[in-house]
Formats: structure tokens, sequence, C-alpha cells
């Protein structure tokens, strides 16, 4: 197996997607079991290689990068096609293959229209190989290509399985396709902000000595004090701006609601669960380690839009009628929490952070999953419409009961440690930040608990308790069928296990945070 | 061996096989109720059994920890490390550990949720028959019974937090059992807000401790208090954070208000919940860190607000039960008012009378919510309006009902007046004399309230529908199970005499520091006495005779008073209309606006700018590479078409020109820079 660990094992992980989406469009397109069938054992086929990869990851050793290669790329630019996970990121890796697996899965009978399973699993399948790519990358060049690989098919999805519902543009009377209007809105913030990342990663490139993109070395360079001064700041805000657009921090956070209420069941699942990570991610691999002194300048301000960001995304959550754009907003206050965590700059802080970003992913997906189930059913998101789901559907009420209580962070279930540790994390920064700063981040996050305690519990108010409305009671319904359930089971499962032993996130995260926190802060 | 060390020592205590072994008491309920989830319906009781049997298992286990215990103390701690969680700069590692204490104050928990949980699930198989959530029912209430044990088992602040959440949790979906009925579904909101509300208090004092301790340990914060490694100034203000969780869990003044409420959920719900075993999860706090709240360093700052919060509530609330008319409320009240007794005397540092009341009040309030649900299972309605007369009718609900109201009310020699005097004979000697008479006031006004429940529910004339019958034997022998609990287990600990008790719930690690009274106070304990009764006389000449308590009833209605109780001096109202409903409805709209508006219109603006712009470019310049704009305007408007025109022609120029836009910005930057 020698092979599979010098990064052949995550070579494959990344990109069987992309084979598989090359098979499903040689297929004839009437074909759509052959088409589904592939697409499922390519993505199954990933996820097992990465599986392999947490098998044989060396647990003791995971501050280094491992698994990996470094190979000539791109010479013109000295760019390498340089790999390797380590703890931070190997529970990211899998979770972006087994989430892809189970949206795979989840899409089996439910086709959000146009239809055309074969164009959506090719994208899905794109979509894949740019995710578990950013999570591998090492190399600034390698990163940025799978960073913008993830955006055209997404853009994809929400353009033309989005909804297909008309809005009116607050203040502005311009009428606007939901699908066409989140789309495009997804895209183009996006680029904002990456073009910004791109300009930071070609000024490290110039200003290292020798050039290069590798981020290995660039973070030697980093904790050498070569890019400090005006430079440092430069480059830091660069890099901001394209991580706080994808995480999405306030205020860069409005093209977040619209594309994840718009795109079809699959896309949201996909944004929440991985999309949003790539940013948090981004802090953590790139802008800590190559920019530790700008990092600690920075995270006074980080720490408290963070804090706006839990405050005020679930105020927002408060104000919403529309079930999925309630979820969606949620993620603004749950990123919140990880940006927070990061910003502490401690051990306690980024591993909060991990297990945050892991958390979400289950949970939000898992909710996104719920919520298309539901509009599948009821043909609206209108909570107001809504009721008595529990006794239509107990299944699916159950489970949407239990991933509500996992999101409003409730101990023995996975969302708990990231919001706890980071408010834990808060309390000492690490030295020389601002301790009243962090200490008022931190009682301000624990009462953005309880906003978000209020609007899941009174989400599940409004969609799963009460009497069934009179639209309702004489309609026949299915409660979860075997494709939603098998979506949908290994993520309760996960937020089970990660909840009671958190251990299955931190033994992998631990000593690769404590090293990276030694190393850069130290 | 602990009896020969000096109080405010630390003992080494033994463990012994029933110690090690005694993981099994959290762990026994939760599988159960997982059990039930599963397999519940396909048994033959429906998954009672599964519950019951849980039950059943910790009452043996807890009467034979506490046996041993008493024979020869028990002080141990076992833990399984789950995870190191990092380090905190400059204090070291924070370690995730689960683990279970068997001390003098476990036991006595194990053995009251034990004994208490098993009459009350039993007395459940009656009174929830043929509901439509039977199984489920069981479920929950035995993940109750399980997350409590995890929280009593709780050696560190962590675990603690999880059963504190779990008992949470439990009550929500209790009290919401009936979720068709929204206002149901209301009071298990309320439930929950108002226990999130107090647990910042909780959540942020357990990061001042195991961050000044560096660990979770109850014992090593502890020790880190005790040495001084926790400056004075965190530990008080750690101490009052996790005095705001216990507030919110034992329903303190002004968080009270959820647990009236909580009377929505079924009447065994309320029993062992919301009276006897959950809502004293706070007082169980402050008795497990009272090594911190009874520091030297710490108690001078914080005893009189710990005081002042239990002497409120015992009064406040109490009074409030003399206006209700739904029996549950009635007591519901009376329980707050309890544990202002039992927060009081902890906060005044008398550990053992705080907990001796914990224990008879477990026993004699979870009877008295029992029997008045046998009575509502029989007359169907909460109301005592439409009982009476029910003497005859129902011989053994009326027998233990007022067995647990003279309990309740610390008539001699039932299990309450014992306990109660233990806590104003120790308010007296340390001299919190103020306190003193508002608690022997508030004996007064029990009485008064029991006296009146008693009176308007069993004498008199029946005033309901139908004809009422007493309960089924699965339901009235759990009542005289329970009954022997509260004329009995006052005598477990009498000055003087006998006090088991004390010598029980001393038996810990930390041996608290405390007065211990080594004969009756007969002063104290005689007005204390005198004082009930009277509360009973009054009591009776107001409403024994039902022709006339309509007329009682109205000249109770003092003016001025009456409203405020009846509003429940208008708490509620303000939290509703001056808090959360602002929060819910005005507050979040002007956020979610603000994002509309002021935000997403900056971005949607620049949107439009650029097409206008672009626009005027295009029209004068002729396409100089500004299709960005364009497509971008095109988009926004919709103009661009259908989606597949726009998806297959717009992007790729897009991109390119954002591409082609960095490359610029890139230039402008290395321009700068070198």
């Amino acid at each position: 197996m020698e092979w599979f660990d010098n990064g052949w094992g995550l070579s494959l992980t990344v990109f069987l997607p992309l084979v598989g989406a090359a098979v499903v469009m040689a297929l004839p397109r009437r074909n759509e079991l052959a088409v589904k069938s592939t697409a499922l054992v390519f993505a199954s086929l990933s996820l097992l290689t990465s599986i392999i990869v947490a098998l044989r990851f060396d647990y003791g050793d995971t501050s280094q990068f491992q698994m990996g290669t470094d190979l000539a790329w791109i010479e013109a630019i000295s760019s390498r096609f340089h790999i390797g996970v380590d703890g931070i990121s190997l529970p990211l890796l899998v979770l972006s293959t087994a989430i892809t697996v189970l949206s795979v899965i989840y899409s089996w009978n439910h086709w959000p229209e146009p239809h055309n399973p074969k164009a959506f699993l090719v994208l899905m399948l794109v979509l894949a190989t740019g995710m578990a790519g950013t999570f591998v990358a090492l190399d600034l060049i390698l990163f940025f290509v799978f960073f913008e690989v993830v955006l055209l098919p997404m853009y994809f999805m929400i353009g033309i399985w989005g909804d297909r519902t008309k809005r009116r543009l607050a203040g502005l009377g311009v009428e606007v396709e939901m699908r066409l209007y989140a789309s495009i809105k997804f895209f183009l913030f996006t680029l904002f902000g990456s073009a910004f990342m791109l300009l930071g990663f070609l000024a490290l490139f110039f200003k290292a000595e020798p050039n290069t993109f590798d981020m290995v070395a660039l973070s030697e360079l980093g904790r050498a004090g070569v890019f400090t001064g005006t430079f440092g700041f430069w480059v830091f805000a660069a890099l901001f701006l394209g991580f706080a657009v994808k995480v999405p921090m306030w205020p860069f956070h409005t093209w977040l609601p619209d594309a994840h209420t718009a795109a079809p069941t699959v896309g949201s699942v996909l944004l929440a669960a991985i999309l949003l990570k790539l940013g948090t991610y981004g802090f953590v691999r790139i802008s800590l380690p190559i920019l530790p002194q700008q990092a600690q300048d920075w995270a006074p301000a980080i720490a408290i839009l963070a804090v706006i960001s839990i405050i005020y995304g679930s105020l927002a959550c408060l104000a919403q009628t529309d079930v999925k754009r309630l979820i969606a907003f949620s993620s603004v206050g749950h990123m919140g929490f990880v940006m927070l965590g990061i910003a502490t700059l401690t051990d306690i802080g980024i591993n909060a952070a991990v297990i945050g970003m892991v958390a979400h992913g289950i949970i939000t997906g898992l909710l996104f999953f719920l919520a298309g189930s539901m509009q599948h059913r009821y043909h609206t998101r209108e909570m107001s419409r809504l009721g008595g789901n529990m006794k239509l559907m107990p299944v699916l009420g159950g489970i949407l009961g239990f991933t509500a209580m996992a999101s409003l962070g409730l101990p023995g279930l996975a969302g708990f440690w990231g919001e706890f540790m980071a408010l834990l994390g808060s309390f000492n920064p690490l030295d020389g930040l601002n301790l009243g700063v962090f200490r008022t981040a931190m009682v301000l996050g624990a009462v953005g608990t309880v906003l978000t305690a209020g609007y899941l519990l009174w989400m599940l108010q409004r969609v799963n308790l009460g009497e069934v409305p009179a639209e309702w009671a004489s309609k026949e319904f299915h409660d979860a069928d075997g494709f939603e359930l098998a979506a949908w089971v290994p993520l309760v499962l996960a937020t089970l296990i990660i909840g009671i032993w958190p251990k299955a996130v931190f033994g992998a995260t631990n000593d690769a945070v404590v090293s990276l926190v030694e190393r850069t802060f130290g | 061996m602990f009896l020969a060390a000096e109080e405010g020592e630390k003992v080494e205590l033994v463990g012994g096989f029933l110690a090690e072994w005694a993981w099994l008491i959290p762990v026994v309920p939760l599988v159960a109720a997982a059990a039930i989830v599963f397999f519940g319906k396909r048994l033959p009781y429906k998954g009672w059994e599964l519950a019951v049997g849980a039950l059943g298992f910790v009452a043996v286990y807890g009467t034979a920890l506490l046996i041993g215990h008493a024979m020869t103390p028990m002080g141990f701690e076992d833990h399984v490390t789950l995870v190191d969680a990092g380090t905190v700069p400059g204090l070291g590692d924070l370690v995730l550990e689960w683990g279970w204490t068997v001390d003098g104050l476990s036991i006595m928990m194990y053995f009251l949720v034990g004994v208490v949980g098993f009459f009350v699930f039993t007395y459940a198989k009656g009174y929830m028959e043929g509901d439509v959530r039977f199984t489920w029912f069981f479920a929950a209430f035995t993940l109750f019974a399980g997350t409590m044990l995890v929280l009593v088992s709780a050696p560190n602040m962590i675990q603690l937090i999880v059963g504190w959440e779990g008992v949470g949790l439990s009550s929500y979906l209790l009290i919401g059992h009936y979720w068709e009925d929204m206002e149901n579904v209301w009071a298990g909101n309320k439930a929950f807000i108002t226990n999130k509300i107090a647990d910042i208090g909780l959540f942020l004092g357990v990061i001042v401790f195991a961050i000044g301790a560096g660990s979770f340990r109850f014992l090593d914060v502890f020790e880190a208090v005790e040495s001084g490694a926790i400056s004075s100034g965190f530990a008080v203000a750690g101490a009052l954070l996790i005095f705001l969780g216990a507030m919110g869990k034992s329903g303190q003044f002004p968080l009270h208000v959820w647990l009236p409420d909580a009377m929505a959920g079924p009447t065994p719900v309320s029993s062992l919940m919301h009276a006897a075993t959950m809502v004293t999860a706070g007082v169980y706090l402050i008795a497990r860190m009272f090594p911190v709240f009874d520091a030297p360093a710490v108690a001078g700052d914080i005893r009189w607000l710990l005081i002042t919060i239990g002497v409120i509530t015992l009064f406040a609330t109490g009074l409030i039960a003399l206006v209700q008319d739904d029996i549950k409320k009635v007591l519901a009240y009376s329980t707050l008012s309890q544990l202002g007794y039992m927060t009081a005397a902890v906060g005044a540092g008398a550990y053992t009378a705080g907990l001796f009341h914990l224990f008879t009040h477990a026993f004699f309030k979870a009877l008295l919510f029992l029997a008045a649900g046998s009575v509502i299972h029989a007359v169907h309605s909460n109301n005592m309006s439409d009982m009476g007369g029910l003497r005859s009718a129902m011989p053994h609900t009326f027998r233990t009902f007022v067995i647990g109201s003279l309990a309740l009310a610390g008539i001699l020699p039932f299990a309450g007046f014992w306990s109660k005097d233990e806590i104003l004979a120790t308010l007296n000697h340390d001299g919190y004399t103020a306190a003193l008479v508002v608690a022997t006031a508030g004996a007064f006004v029990t009485a008064f309230y029991m006296g009146r429940a008693v009176f308007l529910t069993f004498f008199g004339e029946y005033r309901g529908q139908g004809q009422p019958h007493e309960s089924p034997p699965i339901m009235t022998v759990p009542l005289y199970g329970l009954a022997a609990g509260a004329v009995f287990f006052g005598f477990l600990n009498v000055p003087g005499l006998y006090t088991g008790f004390t010598d029980w719930v001393t038996a810990r690690v930390f041996v608290p520091q405390e007065y211990h009274p080594e004969s009756i106070d007969f002063v104290v304990g005689g007005i204390g006495l005198l004082v009930a009764l009277a509360g009973i006389a009054a009591a009776y000449v107001l409403f024994f005779r039902d022709a006339e308590s309509q007329a009682a009833r109205d000249r109770f209605s003092i003016p001025v008073l009456y409203p405020i109780l009846e509003n429940k001096y208008f708490i509620d109202d303000f939290y509703m209309k001056g808090i959360i409903n602002p929060t819910r409805l005005q507050i979040a709209a002007a956020v979610n606006w603000s994002n509309d508006r002021i935000i997403d219109f900056a971005v949607n603006a620049a949107g439009v700018a650029t097409r206008v712009a672009a626009r005027f470019v295009y029209d004068i310049l002729d396409q100089l590479g500004i299709d960005f704009g364009i497509n971008a305007a095109g988009a926004v408007t919709g103009e661009a078409g259908g989606a597949l025109r726009l998806t297959q022609t717009g992007k790729v120029q897009q991109y390119a020109a954002v591409v082609v836009a960095g490359a610029v910005l890139l230039a402008a930057g290395f321009i700068i820079f070198a």
C-alpha cells in the first residue's frame, strides 16, 4: 500500500469524482439508472478511499502532512502539485466525501425541476472534486484552483434547478427570479472575495525568497517574520476578504440566505455542509500560519465581527417566515462561533472551530435535507401554513426535532462542543490579545445561544407541533422513504457519536492544533 | 473514619465494590430509554416495564449504597478520559472526562431519585393508561431519570452540564407532551428559554472555574479555591454565575416564571420532575459546590444575595399559591416557595438543613402531586372549584393527601416539621433574624394554602361533573409508599437524638463547615408549629364549609393585593411584553429590515450601479470589456432571459472579466509594494 500512502490515496479521493463526471457525461441521458448508479459508485469510491486514508493516517503524528505528494506542476510559476492531510484537514475531507455520497443517495428520486439527473450529477461530482481538493491542497495556486472549481457547479445548480419564484428587491423596485438572482449573487460575491484572495497569494509569492506558492514553505517564512508591516496588513486584508465572504461573516453574508434558499435541496446541503467551511478552513490553514503577526493584530476585529454574526444571525432567524431561509440564516450565527474560536488563536479555540465546522456540516446539512423533503411534500416553506408535522410525518418530524436540538447546542450532541469551547477559549485568548474584547465576546456569544434556542424552538413550534392545519388535514402524506432515511440516519448517528465521544474529531485535530499554535504563536 | 475528621478538612474515603459499579446508575435508565424508543411498542406493557424496571434498579442500588454508606462512609470517584481538549495559555491542559461520584451527597440523591421515581413510575402506568403517546411518554420520562442521574453522578462540570441540559430537554419534551395544544408548547418553550437564560450563568461560571483550576473536576476546583489559585474576585464572580444557573433550574425569583406553566405536563411529570427532583438540581449544585460557596473568600460577598433571593422566593411565591384555583398551580407555587427555603438555607451556610428539606420535600411533594393527580383523574378538572367533598368518594387519596399536607405545613411529627425546623433553627443560630422572621411567616402562608386546598378539595359538597371514583390500586399504593416517607423520614435527623442524615450527607471529601444543632431549638420549633397551626385554623375558618366558601373567597379578595397576586406581580407580563415580544417581533424585524434594506441594498445597488455605469461606458465606448457589469446587471434584472441562455453565455465572460480585474488590481499592488 505504499503507493496509496504516497499521494495516490488522496489523489484518488479527489479525482475519482471527476473521473466519474466524465464517465457519466459519456452515458446516454435517457438511461437514468445507469447515470445514477455510476455517480453513486464514483462518489462511494471517493468516500471509501478517504476512509482508507483516515484509517492509514498516523494519529501519533497529526501535525505533519501525511499521505501526500509533492510533484512538479506548473513550472513557469513554480506552482507544484503539493497535497497532504493533517489532523485539521482530515475530518473535513472525510466530511466532504461523505456528504457527497449522502447527497447522491438522497437525490435518487428527489429531482428538482427541470429534472435532468445527468447534468445535475455531473455538476455534483465536479463539485466533490473541488471540495475534497481544497482540503488537501498545500500549494496556493492548487488551493485557488480547487476553491474556484467549487463555484461553477454550484452556480449552475442554483441557476438551473433553483427556486423559480419572483421577488422584488427591497428599495430598488427591480423584480428578479430568485434562482437567477441568487446564483449570480453567489457567484459574484465569492468571486469578488477570491479575486482579492488571489491577489494576496500572488503578493506572498513575489515577496517570498525564493518565490513559492508552497503553504508549508510560506508558513516557515511567515514564522520567520518575512511578511510583516504594511505588506502583511494588506495581504491579510486581501485573504480576509476572500475567506470572510465564504464563511460568511457579517456584513459579507447577504449572498448566503438567498443562495441557500433558492438552491435545490442538495445544493443547499452542500453549500451549508462543506462550502462554508472552505472559508474558515482557509483562515486556519493559510491566514494564521503564514501571517501570524497580522492574525494577532486582526484577531479582536475578527472576534467582534464573529459576535455580531452570532447575534445578528440569530435575531434575523427570529424574523423569518420561510423555514429554509431560517435555517440559512442560522448558519451565519453558527459560523460566528467557529470564527470566534479561530480568533482566540488558542488550542481550545481552534479545536472548537474544527469540531464546530464538522458539527455544523452534519447538523445543518441534515436540516436542509429535512427542509427540502418538507417542501417536496407541502410545496411551501411558509411556516405560517405548516403545523402538526409531527402528526402527519412522525419519523421526519422526529428527526427534525432531534436535529433542531443538536443545532441549538444541546450537550451530548455534536453542536455543543464547538459552541461551548469557543466560549471557553474566549475567556483566555492568546497572550497579548485584548481580554476585554474577548470576554465581552464570550458573554455576548452566550447570549447568542439563548437566541439560538429561541428561534429553533419557535421553528419547531410552528412546523412540527400544534394541530394539523385544515389545508393538510385531508391530504395523504408519505413519511420519510428509504432513500431519505439512508441519507439522514448516518448524519443522525454522527451527531450522536461526536456528541458523546468528541474524540472522534479531537483525536485527529488536537495535536495538529496544539502544534500549529505552538509553532505559530508560541 | 470520617467522624474523626474535623469539619472543613479533607478526608480520604473509601469506595468498594458497590461504588465501583455505580456507573450503572445513570447508564441503566439511559439504555432503557433508548430501548423504549426502539422496542417499547412491541412489549406487552408498551415499554412501561422497562421504565419501571430501570427505576426499580436505581431504587435498589441507591438503597444498597445508602446502607453501605451508613456503615462505612464512601467517598469515591472514578473517571474515564474522553479527550484531551487542548491547552489554555498559561494554565495547562483541559481534559474532558466521564466519571461518577459516590459520596454522601450523591448517594442521597441516587436514593431519592430511585425511590421516589419508582413510586411515580408505577403510578404513571395507571395515570397514563390510554394516552396517545404512552410509550413515548415513558421513553422521555426514563430519559429524564437517566440524565438526572448523570447530573447527580457528575464529578466534573462538563458532565454536570450534560446532565443539566438533559433534564432540561426531558422537561421540554414532557411539558409539551400534549403538543397539539399550543398552550402546552408555549409552556415548554418558556421553561426551556428561561433555563437557557440561566444557563448563561452556568456556562460562564463553569468556564471561570475550569480555567482558574485548569480542570473541570469539582475536587480540583475546590482545591484551587481553597489554595487561592483562583483569586477571590474570580471565585466570587464564578459563584454568582453558577448561582444564576441554579436560580433557573430551581425556580428562584425572578426566574421562577416557568415552573407554574410547566404544570401543563402530565401530573406524574409534575410530581417527579417539577417538584421532587429536577427542580432541586439548582440547590443540589450549590450543595455540590458548597466548598466554593462557603469558602471564606466567597461566602462573605455572596451569602446575603443567596439568602435574599431565597427568602423573597419563599414568601412571594407562597402568597401567589393562596389565590390559585388550579390545584396543581397551588402545589407548583408551593414548590417554588419550598425551593426558596432550601436556597436560603444553603445560602446561609446550612448545608445539611437545606439538603434535609430537599430530601423530605421530595417525598411529601411528590405525594401531594400524585394525590392531586388522582383527584384530577377522577373529576377531569384541575380546578378546585370543580372539586369538593371528595373525602368519602376517594378515601385513600384523601388520607394520603392530608398526610402530605401536614408534612408540608410543618406539623409535628411529620417530615416537613423536622426539616423546616432545622432551617429555622440554623437561621436563628447564625443570626439571620430578618430571614428567620420571613421564613416563619412563610410557614403560616404554607399552612394556610394547604389547608385551603384540603378543605376545598375534600370537604363540603361536590361541585364537579359526574360521579368521581377512587383511583385503581396501581395509583393508590404508590401514594401510601410516599406517605410513609412523609411520615417517617423526619426522624432521620432529630437534633440530639439521631442525626443519621447529617452523617450521610456530610461524608464527602471536603467536609462542609457548618453548624449542627445539638438539641432541638424548642423556641423556634414551637413558634414554627404554632404559626403552622394558626395557618390551618385560618384556612378552616375561611374555607371549611363549602356553602360559604364562595363568600369566603370573596372576603379573602383583599383589594389591591388580590389582583397583584392573581397577576403574579405582573412579572410574566413584563417578560412577555417587555422582553420576549420586542425581541421576537420588533428587534428581529429591525435586524431583518437592516439586512434587506441596508446591507443587501448596498449590494444590490452596487450591482445596479455597475449596470448603469456599464451601459454608459458601453454606449459611449462600445464594448471595451465591461461585459461583466452588463451581465451582472442583466442577471439582476432578469433581462438576460432564460436560465440556460444566461448560464451558457454569461459566466465565462464574467469569470474572465473578474480575473482580468484581478490582474489589474494585482499589477497595481505590485507597483505599490515594489
